[in-house]
C-alpha cells in the first residue's frame, strides 16, 4: 500500500516538475498529456484506496515514510495517515483536479503560459495531497503553505495585470495572518504535548483539559482553547472566514480553472478538513466550538448578501463559495464534523461545476465577465446552461440534488445543537438558504435568460477589452458552445452533483464511515440524535419538505425570477429609491468596509510604519549615520591626516627632529 | 696646554665654518665652508691621535664627496632668491627645537660622568693607529668591510643608472659594426656587355 | 689637557648648528644635504672621541663605515638632485611635492 500512496502523491509532482522545467521541450500537447496522466493515475489509485478503506474495511494506514531530521528529541517526519476521511479527500481532490486539467486544455489554449499553468495545477494537486495525507503537523503545515504558494502563483498567473498582482499579494498577506496563528497553534501543541504526530497529540489531548496558560498577565486561558482557536485562525485564513475572507473574491483575478480547483473545491476547504481532522482536540473545548460556530454563521450570512450585488459572474460564485464555507464552519461548530465534510464533498463537485460553467460562459463571451452584458445565452450554450442549472440547483439545495442532502443535514444538525450560539447560527443558515437561492438564480437569469444584452454591449465592451481580446475586429458575433474538453468536465461534474448526496448520506453522516476518525463527545453528538429518526435517503427527502429550508430556497428562486426576469425595475427600486435601500446597497457594494479597513487601515499603517523606519532607521540612521557617516568621518579625518603628508621634504625632516627631541626629552626628564 | 690652545682654535674655526655653512647666501660658499669644517675636524681628530680617520675624512670627504657637492652646485643654476624666501618664517620653531636640544645635551653632558678627567688612552709603544685599525678591520670586521664595498658599488651603479639618459635621434657611430663590415656589403660588381663604337 | 667633554661639547654645538641649518635652509635641497653631512660629522666626532678616550677601536671602525655609507648617500642624493633639476628646472623643495597624500 505504501507504494500506492507514494505514487498517488508523487505522480502529480513528477509531472509538474517535468512540465515546469522542460515545458518548451515537451510542448503543449506533452504538457497536458503528462499532467493529466499524472493526475488521472492519482485519481484512479485514490478510487482504489477509497474502495479498500471504505468498502473492504481495511485498517487505517499510519506510518512514517521518511525521517527528515531529529532535533532535540523531536522527530521531523514525512508520513501518511490514510483513513476514510483521507481517502475521501484524496478522491475529491484528484477528481476535481482531473476535471480541471481536462477543462484547462480548452480554457487556456490561447494562452502563452500553457505549460506553466499545467505545471502549477499539477503541483497544487501534489501539495493538496500532501496536506490531506499528512500524519503530523509539520507535513500538514508544509502542505498548507505549499497550496498557499501555488494559490499565490496562480492568482497572479497573468502577472502583467496590476490587478492580478494586487490580488495575489493580498491573498498572500491575508493568508500570512492566518498562517501566523496556525504556526502558533502548532507551536503550542508542540510545547504542551512534545510531539507533532497526530496520534500522539490526540492521545495526549485529554490530559491537557485542565491546564491553563497565561499569555497576558492576570488572564489564564485553557490550553486547549488557545490551541484550538489558534489553529482555527489558520483555518480562517485558508478557508476565508470573516474577517480574513477578503482575499478570496479578489483571487478571481486568476484564470477560471484555478478558481474552480483551488478557490472553490479544494484549497479553501483545507481549513474545514483540518478542523475535522482535529476533532479530538476541538471536542474538548466548547469555547472554541462556539467561536467557530459564530464566525461560520456570520460568514455564511453576510458573504451571501454580498453575492447579490456583484455583477462579475465569477465574483458571484466566489461569494457563494464564501457563504458555503461558512456553512461548513457552522457544521464544525456544532460538532457535526461529518456533515461539514459531507458538505465539503458535495460542494466541491457543484461549486467546481459552477465555476467551470462560468468559465465556459466567459470563453463564449470572449472574456467578458460582466453579467449585465450577458443574457439569453441558454439558446447558444445548451450544455453549459443545463450543467450550470444542475450546479445551481445543487447549490440552493433543491430536493434530491446532492446539495440538498448535505445542506439540509447541516441545518438540522444546527437545530439540534445545544451550544449557546446555535440559535443565531440556525437563523443565519436558514436565511442563508433564501439568499443563496436568490443570488444563484439571479446569476442564472441574468446570464442565460432575459434579453440578449451582449449585442448592444459588444461594441464598447470590446473596445474596453481590446488588449485582452484578439477577436475585437469581428464586431458582434454569436456566442457558441465551448469545445468538448470544456463540456466534458461539466458533464462529469454534473453527475455527482446530482446523485452523490443520496448515495453517501447514510454511511457518511449516520453510518460508521468516520468511525475512529472523527471523534464527537456524547454531549455534542447532534448527528447521533438525528440518526435516531433517520430512515434512509428517501425518508430524509420527504422530511425535508416539512422544514422551512426547502420553501425558503423556492422563495429565493421565485424572488429572483420576479426581480430579474419579470420586473427588473424592482431591483433598481430597492437599490436606489429609498434611504434604507440606498444605505444597504452602499454597504454591500463596499463589502462592509473590510477592504477599506485593511487597505487604508492596516496596510496603510504598515506602509507608513515601514516608510518611517525606512526614512528614519534605514536612510537616516543606518545609511546616513552608520554607513555613509562612517565613510564621511574617515574621509574627513583622512583629509585632515593627509595634510601631514605634505610631500615637502623639510616637513618630514622637521617631524623627525621634533620626534627625536621629544624622545630624548622623554628619556631624560620623564623616565 | 699647547694642545688645549690648538683645540680651542680649531674648535672656533669649526664652529665658525659650520655657522657660515648654514647662513651663507651662496651655496658655493656653503660648500667651501663645509670643506673648511671638514679640514678642521680632521685636525681635531689628529689632536687625539686618530690619524687614519682624519686622513680618510680629508681624502674621501673633502677629496671626493665635497668635490661632488661643489660640482653639482656649480652645475645647477640655482635661483637663490626663491630659495632664501621664507628664511625667517620657520626660525622660531627652529630656534625652539634647537634650544631644546641644547638644554637636553647640556643635561646629558653636565650631569653625567662624561666629563672624564684623563686624556686619550695612549697608543702602545711602537704601534700606530692605522696599524691597530687595520688589524681589526681585516679580521674582526672583514664581513662588514666587504659589505661596505658592496654598498659603495651599489651607490656607483645607482648614481649612474639614475643620471644616465638616452636621447633619441642622436647620431652615433658604432665602431663594432664598422669593424665588421665586409666588401660584399658595400660593393656590387656588375657584369655588363661592353659598349662598341661604331 | 684635552678631555672627553671638550669633544662632546664641540660635537653637541656642531649638531645643534646643523639642526638649525636644516630649519633655516629648509628650501634648498643641497644645503639640506650639507647640513646632514655636518650632522654626521658631529656624530663621527663623538664616536672618535669616545673611541679614543676609552681605548676601544670599535668606535673608529664604526666611523669608517659611517663615512662609507655617507659617501654612498651623498652620491645617490646628488644623483637624484641632478635628475630632479633636469626634470623640473628647480631644486626648490616646495616644488617637490609629488609625494603628498
Amino acid at each position: 500500500m505504501q507504494g500506492i500512496y507514494l505514487t498517488i502523491v508523487l505522480a502529480p509532482l513528477v509531472a509538474a516538475v517535468i512540465v515546469g522545467l522542460f515545458g518548451r521541450q515537451v510542448g503543449r500537447t506533452g504538457a497536458h498529456t503528462l499532467t493529466i496522466a499524472g493526475v488521472g493515475g492519482a485519481f484512479l489509485l485514490s478510487l482504489w484506496v477509497l474502495k479498500v478503506h471504505a468498502l473492504d474495511g481495511a485498517a487505517p494506514f499510519n506510518a512514517t515514510l521518511y525521517t527528515w531530521g531529529v532535533v532535540d528529541g523531536l522527530r521531523l517526519e514525512v508520513g501518511f495517515l490514510v483513513d476514510n476521511l483521507t481517502a475521501l479527500m484524496m478522491c475529491v481532490v484528484t477528481f476535481v483536479s482531473l476535471m480541471v486539467h481536462i477543462y484547462t486544455i480548452g480554457y487556456m489554449h490561447e494562452d502563452d503560459g500553457y505549460q506553466r499553468f499545467f505545471s502549477y495545477i499539477s503541483l497544487f494537486t501534489f501539495a493538496m495531497l500532501m496536506l490531506v495525507m499528512a500524519n503530523n503537523f509539520l507535513q500538514l503545515f508544509f502542505g498548507w503553505e505549499a497550496v498557499g504558494l501555488v494559490s499565490y502563483l496562480l492568482i497572479g498567473f497573468w502577472y502583467t495585470r496590476p490587478s492580478a498582482v494586487f490580488a495575489n499579494m493580498k491573498a498572500f498577506l491575508v493568508n500570512r495572518v492566518g498562517d501566523f496563528g496556525f504556526l502558533l497553534g502548532i507551536a503550542a501543541i508542540l510545547q504542551y504535548t512534545g510531539s507533532l504526530d497526530y496520534r500522539e497529540v490526540f492521545a495526549a489531548a485529554p490530559t491537557l483539559q485542565g491546564q491553563t496558560l497565561s499569555v497576558l498577565p492576570g488572564a489564564s486561558w485553557s490550553v486547549l482553547t488557545v490551541i484550538c482557536l489558534l489553529l482555527f485562525v489558520g483555518a480562517m485564513g485558508k478557508s476565508a472566514q470573516m474577517p480574513l475572507h477578503v482575499w478570496l473574491p479578489d483571487s478571481m483575478e486568476g484564470p477560471t480553472p484555478i478558481s474552480a480547483l483551488i478557490h472553490a473545491a479544494t484549497m479553501v476547504t483545507a481549513g474545514i478538513f483540518m478542523v475535522a481532522r482535529m476533532s479530538p482536540l476541538y471536542e474538548l473545548s466548547e469555547t472554541a466550538l462556539n467561536t467557530i460556530l459564530l464566525i461560520g454563521s456570520a460568514t455564511a450570512f453576510f458573504m451571501g448578501l454580498l453575492g447579490i450585488v456583484q455583477t462579475d459572474i465569477k465574483r458571484v460564485v466566489a461569494y457563494s463559495t464564501l457563504s458555503q464555507l461558512g456553512y461548513m464552519t457552522v457544521a464544525l461548530g456544532v460538532s457535526a464534523y461529518s456533515a461539514a465534510v459531507f458538505h465539503l464533498m458535495t460542494h466541491a463537485f457543484f461549486k467546481a461545476l459552477l465555476f467551470l460553467a462560468a468559465g465556459s460562459v466567459i470563453i463564449a463571451m470572449h472574456h467578458e465577465q460582466d453579467m449585465r452584458r450577458m443574457g439569453g445565452l441558454w439558446r447558444y450554450l445548451p450544455i453549459t446552461y443545463i450543467t450550470c442549472l444542475i450546479g445551481a440547483l445543487a447549490l440552493i439545495g433543491f430536493p434530491g440534488f446532492s446539495g440538498f442532502f448535505s445542506k439540509d443535514a447541516l441545518i438540522e444538525a444546527v437545530a439540534e445543537s445545544h451550544l449557546p450560539g446555535a440559535g443565531i447560527a440556525h437563523a443565519a443558515v436558514l436565511s442563508g438558504v433564501f439568499i443563496t437561492a436568490f443570488y444563484t438564480f439571479r446569476l442564472i437569469f441574468l446570464v442565460f435568460h432575459g434579453p440578449e444584452r451582449f449585442r448592444e454591449a459588444a461594441g464598447d465592451s470590446h473596445a474596453a477589452h481590446a488588449d485582452h481580446d484578439a477577436h475585437d475586429h469581428h464586431g458582434v458575433h454569436e456566442p457558441h458552445e465551448s469545445p468538448w474538453v470544456v463540456t466534458l468536465p461539466l458533464i462529469l461534474l454534473a453527475i455527482p452533483s446530482i446523485i452523490i448526496g443520496a448515495f453517501t448520506i447514510e454511511p457518511m453522516l449516520f453510518g460508521d464511515f468516520f468511525r475512529g476518525v472523527i471523534q464527537v463527545s456524547h454531549a455534542h453528538d447532534v448527528l447521533g440524535e438525528m440518526a435516531e429518526h433517520f430512515h434512509g435517503p428517501w425518508a430524509f427527502l420527504l422530511h425535508g419538505f416539512q422544514g422551512p429550508a426547502v420553501y425558503l430556497a423556492f422563495a429565493g428562486v421565485a424572488s429572483a425570477a420576479y426581480v430579474y426576469l419579470i420586473n427588473p425595475a424592482v431591483a433598481d427600486f430597492f437599490a436606489h429609491r429609498f434611504a434604507l435601500g440606498r444605505v444597504v446597497n452602499w454597504i454591500l457594494l463596499h463589502k462592509y468596509g473590510f477592504d477599506a479597513l485593511y487597505i487604508q487601515g492596516f496596510a496603510a499603517f504598515g506602509r507608513g510604519l515601514g516608510r518611517y523606519f525606512w526614512q528614519r532607521g534605514d536612510v537616516d540612521l543606518i545609511d546616513g549615520r552608520l554607513v555613509n557617516g562612517t565613510a564621511q568621518r574617515v574621509v574627513a579625518w583622512a583629509a585632515k591626516g593627509r595634510t601631514l603628508q605634505s610631500g615637502y621634504l623639510y616637513h618630514y625632516a622637521f617631524a623627525m627632529l621634533i620626534g627625536l627631541t621629544a624622545m630624548l626629552g622623554w628619556m631624560l626628564f620623564i623616565r | 696646554m699647547f694642545q688645549l690652545v690648538l683645540f680651542y682654535a680649531f674648535s672656533a674655526v669649526l664652529i665658525g665654518a659650520a655657522l657660515a655653512v648654514i647662513t651663507a647666501r651662496n651655496p658655493v660658499h656653503s660648500v667651501l665652508f663645509l670643506v673648511l669644517a671638514f679640514f678642521t675636524s680632521a685636525a681635531l681628530w689628529l689632536l687625539i691621535e686618530a690619524e687614519f680617520l682624519a686622513i680618510v675624512l680629508v681624502l674621501v670627504y673633502v677629496g671626493a664627496v665635497m668635490v661632488l657637492f661643489l660640482f653639482v652646485v656649480m652645475m645647477i643654476d640655482v635661483d637663490l632668491a626663491a630659495l632664501r624666501e621664507g628664511f625667517n618664517r620657520s626660525l622660531p620653531l627652529g630656534m625652539g627645537v634647537v634650544l631644546l636640544i641644547v638644554l637636553e645635551l647640556s643635561v646629558v653632558l653636565g650631569g653625567s660622568g662624561f666629563s672624564g678627567k684623563g686624556g686619550p688612552v695612549p697608543l702602545p709603544e711602537g704601534g700606530s693607529n692605522i696599524r691597530a685599525l687595520g688589524e681589526v678591520m681585516y679580521t674582526q670586521y672583514v664581513y662588514p668591510f666587504e659589505i661596505a664595498s658592496v654598498i659603495l658599488l651599489l651607490a656607483i651603479v645607482a648614481a649612474i643608472a639614475l643620471t644616465l639618459r638616452r636621447r633619441p635621434g642622436r647620431l652615433v657611430q658604432n665602431p663594432g659594426l664598422q669593424a665588421k663590415v665586409r666588401p660584399e656589403d658595400r660593393l656590387r660588381i656588375l657584369k655588363m656587355p661592353s659598349e662598341t663604337r661604331d | 689637557m684635552i678631555t672627553l667633554s671638550h669633544y662632546l661639547m664641540l660635537s653637541g654645538v656642531l649638531f645643534v648648528l646643523s639642526v638649525a641649518g636644516i630649519f633655516i635652509n629648509r628650501k634648498n635641497v643641497i644645503l639640506l644635504l650639507m647640513c646632514i653631512e655636518l650632522m654626521l660629522l658631529a656624530v663621527n666626532m663623538n664616536f672618535v672621541a669616545f673611541s679614543r678616550f676609552s681605548g676601544d677601536l670599535a668606535g673608529q671602525v664604526f666611523v669608517f663605515f659611517i663615512l662609507t655609507v655617507a659617501a654612498a648617500e651623498a652620491a645617490i642624493g646628488l644623483a637624484i638632485l641632478v635628475i630632479l633639476f633636469r626634470g623640473k628646472g628647480s631644486i626648490n623643495v616646495e616644488d617637490l611635492d609629488v609625494m603628498k597624500g
